[in-house]
Formats: C-alpha cells, structure tokens, sequence
C-alpha cells in the first residue's frame, strides 16, 4: 500500500457534508454560470463585442442591459466575451505555476541540501518584492500585451507553490513507504511520483483552486494599469481602465468589475469548501465547543 | 524566560551576545543579502528583456538621429558593458546614491524621500485599521461558530478578500467624493492649505506636531478613503486567519482548564485566547502589509495620491531603470523590515519562542 490510506479517507469521507454548506453550493453555481457564458459567449451575448454600432455611453435599459460604452459597444455583450479572455487564461496561469512551482518545491525538499537552499532562497527573493510591483517591473519590461502579462504573474505566482510543495514533501519523505521504495532501488524520480505525489496533491489543489481569485486579480489589476490586455480586446480590467476617463457614466466600469468580483468570489467559496474538507486541524476545531 | 536559561547549558568558549541580539544580528546580515539580491533581479530584469529605455525615453524623431541616442546612452551610463553599469550602481549604493531619474532628471533618492512617506502614511492607516477590524471580527465569528454572525462575516470576509481593489477604488471615489460629495477628492491634502511643515513626512502627524486642526483634518479626510479601500482585503484575510487561529487556541486544554476553573468569559479571553491566537495573526500580519504596498499601485492610481505606487509605475511604463531599482529596493527593505518587527513580536508575544 503506497498510498497513506487516511489522508484519502479523510478526503472523501467528508466531501459530501462539506459541500452541502451554501457558500460551497452558490460557488459551484456561479463557476459553472461563468464557465457556461465562456464557452457560450458567442451564442449567448445580443450584440458584436466589438461593433461599434449602438448609441454612445447610453445607461443601462431594455435594449442594452449593462449599457453602452463611450465607443457605442454593448458592455453586456462585452462581459459575456471578457469570459473568453480572462477565465481559461487565469486557469493556464494557475495550471502553469502549479506545475513549475510544484516541481522545484519537490525537487527542493526531497533532494534538500543545495537544491533546496537555492531554490528556496530564489522564492524568498520573489517574496521580498510585493507582487504587483514585480509584476508590473516584468510586465513593462516585456512590452504589455496579454501573454506578457501572464508570464509576469507567473514569476511572482510559483514560489507560494514551491513552499507548501517543499514543506509537504518534508512531511512524508521519512515516512516508512517512501523510505522502503527507495530500499527497493526507485529513483528519486519514480520515488516523487508513486510514492510522494499522492500523498502531496490534495493540499496543493486547494491552494491552487485559492489561487484562481489572486490570479484574476492580479492579471486583470496589469491589465487596469494599462500593461495586460491590448484596447479593443474586451478583457475585465482593461474595460474598468475605460471607465475611469468616462467618470461619469458609472455603468462602463461597473460591470465588467462585478465579474471580476463573482468569478474571484465563486473560486474562493470552492476553495474554502475544498480546504474544509481537507484541513484535519480545521475539522477538529469544529468538534470542540466554543467559550 | 529565567527557567528556561537555567536549563540551556553554558555554552562554552562563547560567552556571547544575548540571544536577541544574535538574532538581530543574523536577521540585518540577511537582510543586507536579500536587499542586495533585490538590486540584482531588477537589474537583470530590466536588462535581459526586450523594452529598450532609449525608445520609452526618446521622442520617435530623436530616435531616428543616432547621435542624441549615442549621447543619451553616454550620459545615463548605457554604453557601458552591463556588469560595468552594476558595478557602479552598487559603489554608488554603498554611499547612498541611488542614480538619478532619466524621468524627473532629479536623484532618486530625492523622489523616492517624498513618495515613500506618502505610501507609508496610507498603507500604516490601511494596517491599523484592518488590524483592529480584523481581529475584532475574526474573535467575533470565532466565538459565535456557526451561528449567523459567523456565516455572515465569513461571507463579509470573502468577499474583501475577491474584491478587485482598483475597481473598488473607482468605486468608491465615484459614491463618497462624486456622489455624495461627504470626503474630499483625490491627493493628500487640501491645495489651499499646503503640507504642514515637514518632520515625519506623515501629513496627518506632522499637522498634529505643528498645531494645525485645519490641515490635520483635511490631510485625514484625504486618507480615509483609499486606506479603507486599501484595508479590505486585509480585513478579510486578518479575519479569516483569526477564527481559525482562536478556534484552534479554544480546543487547547489549558483552555478547557481555565475554563473548568470558573475563570469569567473575559478573562480567559483576553489572557489565555487571544495571547497565543495573535501568533498566527501578526504573521499572516506582516505579510500582509506585502500586500498593502502591492495594492497602493492601484489605489494610488485612482486616488492620484503621490506615493511609491505611482512612482514605480511611471517609471516601470518608461523603464528607468534606476527609479525602477530603487522602487525594488526601498519596497524590499520595508518588506524586510516589517518582517523583521514581526519577529521580534512573536517573542514579546510567545515566551516560546524567544530561546530559539
């Protein structure tokens, strides 16, 4: 048995009563709605994302839900696409970061020694500076457009990863089944997947599925600042940058914000419920009765 | 403190600092490293990549005539080999001289004199007021688990920490200032009453130090607003960590003794409680005043509020270089040093931890 048998018992033993919770409930629906509009966009949404047809800066109403922008778009139909740009490119972020992140947080507590002292040192470094003004440094330096963006959150967003990676595989790397495969002559390779990856992905799945929010925020704060998105492009932050010069007609920021808003929210509720059903310590808590 | 240095063995040959002392001493060493490391990935950062300083500083026309870019690579240092430019910009470090800003062609130290006064003054407010929200809510929610108030500032909690800040600002400044006209709008101070006379750089305490209600109320009315956009999230985060970390403290069985001991309410509280919970908190603490000078950037903007936010961003959009790096390393030794004052914290707070 190679596995820790507990840690999976303990997963989906309480899976079910932990996502019976509202919070858990409205942020599946939510995430579901926003990955429904995604990938639906183009049926779903009344007008051209980037027709500039429709009277200008009109107020929300009957013909035009969200309004309409000082270029004459319909923020709706916007939104809906904004879908399209934000939220698969948020998930590679996290996908991308969880990946290299979780590979040197491994590599650095299972090899420990110089490995570890350079790679952990290097995530410190990255800690030291606050992450919009390292990404914003990157970003810039790059040249703004939307990939350059990602790759600048990418180098601020691994080293959360490779941290709880490395304390994670500190934990089960002297435990008995790690310790008799390598006896059995696994290399350090095969060791890391069969023996120490299963018991490690629960914990990191849940920081990542946290990360999804921080992500958006992130990119999409670059993408405000004018260094992500390129203008007709109908990205979330770049369209709450346009309201800015349209003070004035509050509908043009507003929208594409409160999406940003629900998608962060909805990712946190799944998150959180996530970690519930993970974290022992939090499920002892809530066995003992308060003051 | 006195048992546990009667159980330590002398040490022998050493008969050293105090262990504070040894530790400060290892902390400013990698401090010192850290910030050095810092200077080095901005400069490599903004070196190894494609953006060219001479275009995001030179007119089209001026970049066309090879001679006024050769002249301007010679006077900000450019046409020199790379590890030739940070050498000299390390020899000009160690004496204080942080180059001078191809943008506002003064030195960079002067700039960054007066924009990290005014950020420290925003984000010390956004701290303040997240740290007693905070903890406030997060014993609150801790102490009536699973009842309303419990779910609802969970809910409040989450969404402070999914808002986006920049959005929030805009928010905000567009219901208080241009709405409803009850705070004063963007910068720090009212313009026709002027900054009090310098002495912290603070607005609000250096009125408070020179006597004058007027500017402290103005300068207090200008910060109120982005320090609570700014606060937000923090409150969010500083509540979260605190439940836990209370629930955590409340399942102790020196909690359970008190308890059992008939001590009030309030006293196990204050005395068993929130002592050992605050660990945790002034860690999550500390970083998050990380946080804080990474979302001044955005309130900053929206605000126009003149601090190193939107210092750092003038100069990362022009890529000057040498604003850019003092950004880093101002900001990264503030960062080092909040979380060497963290530290230092955990042992005034938990006896624990102080012979480590």
């Amino acid at each position: 048995m190679r596995r820790d048998p507990l840690a999976r018992k303990g997963l989906l033993g309480r899976l079910p009563q932990a996502w019976r919770q509202p919070l858990a409930v409205s942020g599946v629906v939510i995430a579901v709605a926003w990955l429904v509009i995604a990938v639906a966009a183009p049926w779903l949404a009344p007008h051209d994302p980037l027709a500039q047809e429709l009277p200008r800066l009109a107020p929300p109403g009957p013909d035009h839900w969200f309004g309409t922008d000082q270029l004459g778009r319909d923020i709706l139909s916007r939104v809906m696409h904004g879908a399209r740009v934000s939220i698969p490119l948020t998930l590679a972020l996290v996908a991308l970061s969880l990946l290299i992140g979780g590979l040197l947080g491994a590599c650095a507590g299972y090899f420990g020694r110089w490995v570890d002292e350079t790679i952990m040192r290097l995530a410190d470094l990255v800690f030291a500076f606050p992450t919009v003004i390292l990404a914003m440094v990157v970003a810039a330096a790059l040249g703004a457009s939307l990939t350059n963006a990602v790759l600048a959150v990418l180098v601020v967003a691994w080293p959360a990863y490779a941290r709880v990676t490395r304390g994670l595989v500190l934990g089960v790397r002297e435990r008995e089944f790690v310790l008799s495969g390598r006896l059995l002559g696994f290399s350090a390779w095969r060791s890391l997947r069969v023996d120490v990856l299963p018991n490690v992905t629960g914990p990191i799945l849940v920081l990542a599925t946290l990360d999804i929010g921080t992500a958006l925020l992130l990119l999409s704060g670059l993408s405000f600042l004018g260094l992500g998105a390129k203008p007709p492009s109908p990205e979330w932050g770049a369209m709450v940058s346009s309201g800015v010069e349209v003070f004035d007609s509050w509908w043009v920021a507003t929208f594409p914000g409160l999406a940003i808003l629900t998608v962060v929210l909805a990712f946190n509720f799944l998150g959180d419920t996530l970690r519930d059903a993970l974290d022992p310590r939090t499920a002892r808590a809530i066995k003992e009765r308060a003051l | 403190m006195e048992k546990g240095a009667a159980v330590t063995p002398p040490r022998p040959r050493r008969p050293a600092l105090p262990p504070l002392a040894r530790f400060l001493i290892r902390r400013v060493l990698m401090a010192i490293l850290l910030a050095w490391g810092v200077t080095l990935v901005t400069f490599v950062l903004t070196n190894l990549v494609p953006g060219d300083p001479v275009a995001a500083n030179l007119g089209q026309r001026a970049m066309n005539d090879p001679e006024i870019v050769a002249q301007w690579r010679a006077e900000h240092g450019l046409d020199k080999p790379l590890w030739e430019q940070y050498g000299l910009y390390l020899q000009g470090l160690v004496q204080g001289d942080l180059g001078d800003s191809q943008q506002s062609h003064r030195p960079v130290s002067q700039d960054l004199a007066e924009a990290v006064p005014a950020t420290l003054e925003l984000a010390g407010a956004a701290i303040l007021i997240s740290l007693v929200l905070g903890v406030a809510f997060g014993v609150i929610a801790a102490l009536r688990r699973d009842r309303l108030s419990d779910h609802l500032l969970r809910l409040v909690s989450l969404i402070g920490i999914s808002v986006p800040t920049f959005w929030l600002a805009l928010v905000a400044f567009y219901v208080f200032f241009y709405r409803l006209q009850i705070t004063p709008g963007s910068g720090r101070v009212d313009p026709a009453l002027g900054a009090p006379p310098p002495v912290t750089g603070l607005h609000t305490v250096d009125a408070l130090l020179a006597g004058q209600w007027d500017v402290f109320g103005s300068a207090a009315g200008h910060l109120i607003t982005p320090a609570l956009v700014l606060a937000l999230y923090t409150i969010g985060l500083l509540t979260r960590f605190t439940r836990s970390a209370v629930l955590e403290v409340l399942g102790q069985d020196y909690v359970r003794a008190a308890r059992a001991k008939g001590l009030p309410g309030r006293v196990i509280l204050f005395r068993y409680v929130l002592r050992s919970a605050l660990v945790p908190v002034i860690t999550v603490a500390g970083l998050a005043f990380g946080s804080l000078l990474s979302g001044t950037v955005l309130v900053e903007a929206i605000f126009a509020w003149p601090g190193i936010g939107q210092y750092a961003y003038k100069s990362a959009t022009t890529l000057d270089l040498p604003a850019v790096m003092g950004v880093g390393l101002v900001v990264g030794v503030v960062y080092l040093v909040i979380n060497l004052i963290v530290d230092v914290l955990y042992g005034v707070i938990d006896p624990r931890v102080r012979l480590r």
